[in-house]
């Protein structure tokens, strides 16, 4: 870890939640960007979590934005510092739900224009900041707000969406491994165009477990291969960090699912059915890696 | 420069001539020839601003907001169903208190699907902090847009500006225009709170209900010193250009009994209407609104007035009518010009002849 720049751009004294691993990490993610960077934040957890005007938590410019808005307002915020010669970075901080449902247009849009800019969407698999409720990135079978007796529905794939706009870099992570993300963010923020980074970041309250169990709960997403870490450079897809080992052999997936009180009560089948989700999805990253798709 | 030009193309000219940084835009109808244009401006280098063909008008406000935010000059242009669909981005751009400049073609809203001239697209975009003004010529659309830049950057009002155009019967009709040679007349542009990376603060962090209406209030405040900016930029125009504005433009009002109160090309249409009458020996004047944010001061003294409304606020009235009414005057409410319906200066001047003061009358429908 000796690498990783002592400059904090985030306080100590955010409003976000014990064990909120979306502020834990985006503490890296600033410093893997450095001071000369803008982070555009739509409505979401991290709109509340820097404080209150005229305070904030922030050591570096925020661009809070409309909720549906942040991939646009990053387009001219872009556009403006290139056309001015500043190679300020722009980095998109989003929730899932200001990605997957209401940002995915004017995500779209960005990435196919070729905007030089960073997007990264924290995923925390509900719309938190609203009191939990369903976005289109809750997994089946979790329990939110709105959907009391468990989600009918799969969870959206945001990155095969995200792929198929063939950016040069694009990347998963997950809170519970930092470094792997530092590096990830850094490589990123080197190439120009658009980039793009999706981390899964467990929420205590919202999933319903001990907010001492953040890291484990990051942790369990990889080891059961229910969230694979991995990087597309150039579209050439490469396993990074934990996931090399859950690859080959991965937790069953209860282990994960019965630790989270949103997925409380789930019956056998469901469990079964995502199981075998993902043995589909480690076999088709396994397949790709191995360059016999 | 002497030129024949649409109103869309003297938008597109006097944009190029402000030399933007940033243009984001999305087609729609009757606008699109305003971004047509300007994105050959700037393939053929023209224009050195970045052309952002965004993917919707929710986007082309928030890609304006973004350029803005960083303290450059940023347009864009849309209509109807386009400017609606941005009203979001319309109060924040407000809000966060950026000198974006727009031009709107005035045009119905669905459904049914309507792409003609009426008021309604911007009117309902009246409380969003955007200064609103309303041309009536080819000339005074390229006029206005480059006065509108000066305007939205003066340090005194640091707000958008939304110049409006009649669909097709001014965005689409050709009349001669001349340029101008712009000098100093347009400073480059500053924010004061553009993004500073070395200077890194919060931009719309969470602002409790101790601080909210401080913010509103600063807004409302620009609106107000934005009148004595107009006023002196509109003079400063005609010094060095020779073409005069003012925020009312009157004509033979000083001794009329009644005047004739519009936006846009019927406000023009209106002036003939005067004529008209006058030859009849009816004294009528006509006041063409051209500010209707912030609205100006008017003062017709006991003349009587009918206002055409080219809009409606449903369970209510004319928009523009209320306006006088809240003015203190008792006008006749003409509703004319819905959804491009032909209205001819003949047909003003039966309003003025007919006019009931204090009523209501919608043309083709109340009689
Ligand atoms: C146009 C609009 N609709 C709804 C909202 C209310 N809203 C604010 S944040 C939010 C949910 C955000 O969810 P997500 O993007 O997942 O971020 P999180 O809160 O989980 O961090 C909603 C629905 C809004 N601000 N704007
Ligand atoms: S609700 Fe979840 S995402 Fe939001 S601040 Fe709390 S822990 Fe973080
Ligand atoms: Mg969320």
């Amino acid at each position: 870890m000796a690498e990783i720049p002592k400059e904090e751009y985030i306080l100590r004294c955010t409003s976000a939640c014990a064990g909120c691993s979306s502020s834990l990490v985006l503490r890296y993610i600033l410093k893997a960007a450095g001071p000369d960077s803008v982070l555009v934040v739509p409505a979401c957890c991290t709109s509340v979590i820097q404080g209150i005007y005229p305070n904030t938590a922030m050591n570096i410019p925020v661009y809070n934005v409309a909720f549906a808005s942040a991939a646009a307002v990053a387009s001219g915020m872009s556009a403006a510092f290139r056309s001015v010669g500043k190679k300020t970075n722009v980095i998109c901080y989003a929730g899932d739900g200001g990605t997957v449902d209401i940002g995915i247009q004017a995500l779209s849009g960005a990435l196919e224009r070729g905007t030089d800019f960073l997007y990264i969407c924290y995923d925390n698999e509900a719309y938190s900041n609203t009191g939990m409720q369903r976005s289109g990135s809750t997994p089946l079978g979790a329990k939110t707000t709105t959907t009391p007796e468990g989600k009918r529905d799969a969870k959206k794939d945001l990155d095969r969406i995200v792929q198929a706009h063939n950016l040069p870099y694009m990347a998963t992570a997950c809170s519970a491994y930092p470094l792997d993300l530092y590096k990830k963010v850094q490589k990123a923020l080197a190439i120009r165009g658009p980039t793009f980074i999706h981390i899964l970041a467990p929420c205590p309250p919202g999933w319903r477990y001990p907010s001492e169990a953040t890291i484990e709960m990051g942790k369990l997403a990889v080891k059961t291969g229910m969230w694979v870490l991995y990087e597309r450079e150039y579209g050439k897809l490469s396993v990074t960090g934990a996931s090399k080992g859950a690859l080959a052999k991965p937790l069953p997936v209860g282990e994960y699912l019965t630790r989270q009180g949103r997925f409380k009560g789930i019956d056998a089948a469901t469990i079964d059915y995502v199981q075998q989700s993902v043995r589909d999805n480690l076999a088709r990253i396994a397949r790709e890696v191995e360059g016999v798709c | 420069m002497l030129m024949v030009a649409t109103g869309n193309k003297a938008v597109a000219t006097a944009v190029k001539d402000a030399r933007p940084v940033v243009v984001a835009a999305y087609p729609i109808t009757p606008q699109t020839e305003i971004v047509e244009q300007i994105a050959n401006f700037v393939e053929s280098g023209e224009m050195e601003a970045r052309y952002i063909p965004v993917e919707s008008e929710h986007s082309s406000m928030a890609a304006c907001i973004g350029a803005a935010a960083t303290g450059v000059r940023a347009f864009t242009a849309t209509s109807s169903h386009g400017l609606v669909y941005m009203c979001e981005m319309l109060h924040w751009a407000a809000g966060a208190r950026l000198p974006i400049v727009m031009a709107n073609a005035n045009r119905a809203l669905g459904p049914g699907w309507n792409i003609w001239a009426e008021h309604s697209d911007s009117l309902s975009m009246r409380d969003t902090g955007w200064l609103q003004v309303y041309v009536g010529s080819v000339q005074e659309a390229y006029d206005a847009t480059l006065m509108a830049f000066r305007i939205a950057e003066h340090d005194d009002v640091l707000l958008p500006v939304m110049v409006n155009l009649d669909g097709f019967t001014l965005t689409h009709i050709m009349q001669q225009m001349e340029t101008v040679e712009l000098g100093d007349f347009l400073p480059p542009c500053t924010v004061p709170h553009a993004i500073d990376t070395a200077n890194p603060g919060g931009y719309g962090t969470l602002t409790p209900p101790t601080e909210h209406f401080k913010f509103r209030w600063d807004i409302e405040r620009a609106m107000r010193d934005s009148v004595g900016v107009i006023r002196e930029t509109e003079a400063e125009f005609a010094r060095r250009f020779g073409r005069q504005y003012a925020p009312v433009e009157e004509y033979r009002c000083e001794d009329a009994d009644v005047v004739i109160v519009a936006m846009g090309t019927l406000g023009k249409e209106a002036e003939v209407a005067a004529d008209v009458l006058r030859n009849e020996g009816i004294r009528a004047g006509s006041a063409r609104i051209r500010w209707f944010r912030p609205f100006p001061a008017i003062d017709f003294g006991d003349a009587d007035v009918v206002v055409i409304d080219r809009d409606y606020s449903f369970g209510s009235g004319g928009i523009l009518a209320h306006e006088l009414k809240a003015a203190g005057m008792a006008p006749y409410s003409v509703i004319a010009g819905i959804g491009g319906q032909e209205v001819t200066y003949d047909d003003i001047a039966g309003f003025v002849r007919n006019r009931i003061p204090g009523g209501e009358y919608w043309f083709g429908v109340s009689d």
